[in-house]
């Protein structure tokens, strides 16, 4: 059930480096959506005028959208965090869109790359809530009533390493199901275009799993600024 | 003939797992779009609203049954004994 064409590593393979591309093609893969990215936001901004050009209409409408959303569900303050929560849905989106493409494999699909977006969510929510309450931060693990402290702060605390551990398997859950499910229909029958309406199905969850890491990392970020109970 | 029966039992625990989750998993999913279709049918103006958070509460609960697939799959592919299994079936 392995992809049995990746154009990257074919073109890794023309300098030499076909061993290090093919043993790791979410790594490459991912280097190839942040290229994609940059590039994109560079002409979007090459050319910036008051009434926007096609290139800059496009990418003012998906700025806007997502900051409206962060300050509609934040507040004023939420408009700091814009660039990485921005980075994230579009990273995510876009690896996730890469598994539809035939010769290119989605980064998202792997375990290491969920995981590492989950901890820096995960590492930004305890330095948003020091920096906002500094040592008075521990008092979100407390709980309403201070003798029942040391119960909540476990309970807390195992439920801030699930948090990681969640983001991780919702994304790359959903995206090895859908990697799976389509090996298995290609080998049951490719080509009587069994496959298609899991990939239409594979667009929907695309989107819908970078909106729902992009929407429970805001909402992480705001929990951490928010007073405690 | 260990590996075997490990292995035998494995695909089986895999098999039943998933089913069961996919069982609560629908029914949890349908009590959200129940309510959901009910709040458009009284308001149909929130339309765009409540299918944004329809749509958003019916990912957290897929995830959950995502969560016993992923233990599925590292029962069938992955699990400890995989090397033993592997070479019970290259003889």
């Amino acid at each position: 059930m392995e992809h049995p064409y990746l154009f990257l590593t074919k073109l890794f393979e023309l300098f030499g480096l076909g061993d290090f591309a093919s043993a790791y093609p979410h790594v490459v893969y991912s280097w190839l959506v942040m290229t994609v990215l940059i590039v994109f936001g560079f002409l979007a901004s090459k050319g910036m005028s008051m009434v926007p050009s096609k290139v800059q209409n496009v990418f003012e409408i998906v700025v806007s959208g997502l900051d409206d959303f962060i300050v509609e569900n934040i507040g004023e303050e939420g408009r700091l965090f814009f660039p990485i929560l921005a980075t994230i849905f579009l990273y995510v989106l876009l690896g996730n869109l890469f598994g539809l493409l035939p010769g290119f494999f989605p980064p998202t699909s792997n375990i290491n790359t969920p995981l590492s977006c989950a901890l820096v969510v995960f590492v930004m929510t305890h330095l948003i809530g020091i920096k906002y309450h500094g040592v008075g931060y521990i008092k979100h693990f407390m709980g309403a009533v201070w003798w029942m402290s040391p119960l909540f702060l476990i309970i807390e605390l195992i439920g801030h390493s699930a948090r990681v551990l969640s983001l991780t398997f919702r994304l790359f859950g959903n995206m090895m199901g859908h990697e799976l499910v389509l090996g298995i229909l290609f080998s049951l029958g490719g080509m009587f275009l069994l496959p298609l309406p899991i990939m239409t199905l594979g667009i929907l969850v695309a989107v819908v799993q970078a909106f729902v890491f992009f929407m429970l990392s805001m909402m992480y970020f705001s929990g951490a600024m928010e007073h405690a109970h | 003939m260990e590996a075997l029966q490990f292995f035998i039992a494995s695909v089986t625990a895999a098999g039943f797992g998933i089913a069961i989750a996919a069982f609560g998993c629908g029914i949890g999913q349908g009590m959200g779009l129940k309510a959901a279709v009910e709040g458009v049918a009284r308001n149909p103006e929130s339309s765009a609203k409540v299918t944004v958070t329809m749509l958003i509460g019916l990912a957290m609960i897929e995830s959950l049954c995502i969560y016993a697939l992923v233990v599925s799959l590292i029962l069938i592919y992955a699990h400890p004994q995989a090397a033993a299994i592997a070479e019970l079936f290259a003889k």
